[in-house]
């Protein structure tokens, strides 16, 4: 049927789900009907303009979109390349890139009838970003999170409590990002009639990454704008940090087709992609199935999951939404990766020079920012999408910087 | 297609008039030896057929008793190839019960669905059962098994509805599992009552005998779905043994083979005293 052309990789996925050979509904037959019914529920919303209008209105009102593309003329300066601007997702409603998708589907779900919420969540983002919009439409809302990252999220738990949600503790297998996501999807299985599974990055099953990406695609749309309003071209490159990918698809997408443009997304590498101790999946990871889609994950050699590991609770995943997978596979996007140390260094930089504290996530691309620029030069343009800001992880950076707040 | 073994068995039970128990212990669980005596017992103690399950990192189909069996294994070293291996040690002693492996598709994926099909089938698999594969991801794992004469079990849940209940047990072979509840393993219980229209409507579809599973952990409740299935599978309360049997150390093969014969009798004593034979 409707396969898109090999070479418009905006074009995917097909209808089965598949970018390429990655994507598709790898799920239990309990949640393949439900899988069906949110595809089916999600077209017609798409499809639907007074779905649009609901959704702009929100953007405008809610989040406070567009959000600022802001000239970073210090970085600039410094890094003596490209000029370099930022996308400032950080000044979104709750504090990230996450608020975009959550309110996309919350009224989807609306749409459906669902009267449940659930979510999970690594940094506590997404899980913020879901129960805010649950607070708002007066919907009941558990997010399942890793018992690791609770301890080291401390302030996102408390804001998830204060906003009305219950924050579910996850203590099987490693006890964190993918820990939370399998709870969730027992819950779900557990829950099928009343419940929608709020997932907060483009991976899972078909629906959700074409989904996630199409909400969080109003960052690269409105990139586009902005930089041609202020420069009067397109970027040389685009950067962003890769967790599952959600805020770096939605930056990338709209630019799939414009050649000009490098992707480039900034993996977590832990320790060092040398050590294993990373969550860098397509610079170390091969394809394989886990949570419902065929994508680029962390594997043993008898297939089974390993242990992600990133300084960034939110970066701390051992696989990547499949989009990316099929991106790196046919070379149409970059993918390099960032150290702890290198994140911690860059977050410290951007404070001190922009008067911006990042989250620790985007941290991650920010490390890599003065090759790019360089490499693009004195008359390129660079944007870096700032996905969210750092006040959650002072206290974690306070710790590894050996200093008590 | 040949599932001899499967079609032999089930065959053998209609000509009894019970229904059979289906035993599903976990590989490797808690250790090599332990599985495998388990398995070489779980005949004698009533099992009509066998699923063993092979670990994964992230069952997400599972509730806590075969979430925490599956660490148990991964922990004492099983894999893949390892849980084969017991297979192929189980039939040296046994030619005729049916083994089901079950479990996820990541670890076949990653050895390669056709030498993997090759190996469980020389390794005395009869049939395989993969969670997280419904039919519209199965093509690949369907050819592979195939060509190997290995059956893929299908699952049919309550949410599986008349719609698609023909895409779901299209060109399937050896027995359909209908999973009782909405939900992971070993959580919540199976309800006797709305099971036994459920199993008509796969069998109808089907034309295949009808295991029911997820949610049945007591000998009462076997008997129960006894009466209207054609098998009764049963896993998180015999993992559950497992655990038992490590946390006040006592032997773990006994626990578990003494709860199996306890809910085969439960099953195979269910339709007597019923004079109208196996409906
Ligand atoms: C600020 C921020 N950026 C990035 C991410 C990574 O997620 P994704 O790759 O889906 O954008 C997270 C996840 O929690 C986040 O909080």
């Amino acid at each position: 049927m409707n396969k898109p052309l090999p070479n418009d990789y905006s074009a995917w996925p097909d209808a089965n789900g598949r970018f390429g050979e990655f994507g598709g509904r790898y799920v239990a037959e309990t949640l393949m009907p439900l899988v069906l019914d949110l595809d089916a529920a999600y077209a017609a919303a798409k499809a639907d303009e007074g779905f649009k209008a609901e959704l702009g209105s929100l953007r405008t009102h809610y989040i406070g979109r567009p959000s600022a593309l802001y000239f970073a003329e210090r970085l600039t300066e410094v890094y003596g390349g490209a000029k370099i601007y930022l996308k400032r997702e950080e000044l979104n409603h709750t504090g990230s890139h996450k608020i975009n998708n959550a309110v996309g589907q919350i009224l989807l779900a609306r749409r459906m009838g669902k009267t449940r919420i659930i979510a999970e969540t690594g940094a506590g983002q997404h899980g913020v970003a879901t129960a805010t919009v649950c607070a708002r439409f007066g919907l009941p809302c558990v997010v399942y999170m890793g018992a690791t990252d609770v301890e080291r999220q401390k302030p996102n738990v408390f804001r998830m409590n204060l906003l009305g949600a219950e924050v579910r503790p996850v203590t099987s297998g490693t006890a964190t990002l993918k820990d939370a996501m399998n709870e969730a999807m027992r819950d779900w299985v557990t829950n099928v009639a009343d419940t929608y599974y709020l997932i907060g990055t483009a991976a899972g099953p078909h629906p959700y990454p074409a989904m996630v990406r199409d909400f969080q695609a109003v960052i690269g749309q409105e990139t586009k704008e902005q930089i041609l309003a202020a420069e009067g071209r397109l970027p040389d490159a685009v950067v962003a940090c890769i967790g599952g990918g959600s805020n770096a698809i939605g930056m990338f997408h709209p630019f799939l087709t414009d050649d000009g443009v490098r992707l480039i997304g900034v993996e977590a590498a832990g320790h060092g992609i040398e050590t294993g101790a990373h969550a860098a999946s397509l610079t170390g990871g091969r394809p394989g199935v886990l949570h419902g889609n065929r994508t680029y994950l962390l594997q043993s050699d008898d297939g089974q999951i390993l242990d992600a590991h990133s300084i960034s609770a939110g970066l701390d995943y051992p696989g990547i939404g499949p989009e990316h997978s099929f991106l790196h596979d046919v070379g149409r996007a970059e993918y390099i990766s960032a150290t702890d140390q290198e994140a911690l260094a860059a977050f410290q930089q951007c404070a001190e020079l922009e008067g911006i504290i990042p989250a620790l996530e985007p941290a991650h691309a920010l490390a890599r920012l003065p090759e790019i620029a360089r490499e693009v030069g004195k008359h390129g343009v660079v944007v870096l999408l700032m996905s969210g800001r750092g006040d959650k992880d002072v206290n974690a950076v306070a710790e590894h910087l050996g200093r008590r707040i | 297609m040949t599932t001899a073994r499967i079609d032999a068995r089930f065959a053998a039970l209609k000509a009894q008039g019970r229904a059979g128990f289906v035993a599903y212990v976990m590989a490797g669980d808690p250790d090599a030896e332990t599985a495998l005596a388990i398995l070489r017992g779980l005949p004698g103690a009533g099992a009509d057929l066998i699923e063993v399950g092979f670990p994964f990192s992230d069952p997400m189909a599972e509730g806590p008793p075969v979430q925490r069996a599956a660490q148990r294994g991964l922990k004492a070293g099983m894999t893949l190839k390892g849980t084969l291996e017991l297979i192929r040690r189980f039939r040296e002693g046994d030619a005729e019960t049916p083994v089901i492996l079950m479990g996820y598709l990541n670890p076949l994926d990653t050895w390669g669905l056709e030498p993997f099909a090759r190996a469980a089938a020389e390794a005395g698999v009869d049939g395989l059962i993969i969670v997280d594969c419904p039919p519209e991801e199965a093509g690949p794992l369907v050819a592979a098994l195939e060509a190997a004469d290995l059956s893929l079990i299908r699952l049919a849940t309550p949410t599986t509805d008349d719609k698609r209940l023909p895409a779901v047990v299209k060109g399937t072979s050896g027995f359909v599992y209908y999973v009782s509840v909405a939900g992971v393993t070993g959580v919540k219980e199976a309800d006797a009552a709305a099971v036994a229209p459920a199993v008509a409507r796969v069998k109808a579809a089907s034309g295949l005998p009808v295991a029911v599973g997820f949610g049945i952990k007591t000998p009462e409740r076997a008997a129960e779905v006894a009466r209207v299935a054609d098998a009764v599978v049963v896993g998180s309360a015999l993992v559950d043994e497992v655990a038992a049997g490590l946390e006040m150390n006592e032997d773990v093969t006994t626990r578990v083979l003494n709860k199996a014969a306890a809910l085969a009798k439960g099953v195979r004593g269910a339709r007597e005293g019923r004079k109208d034979g196996d409906g």
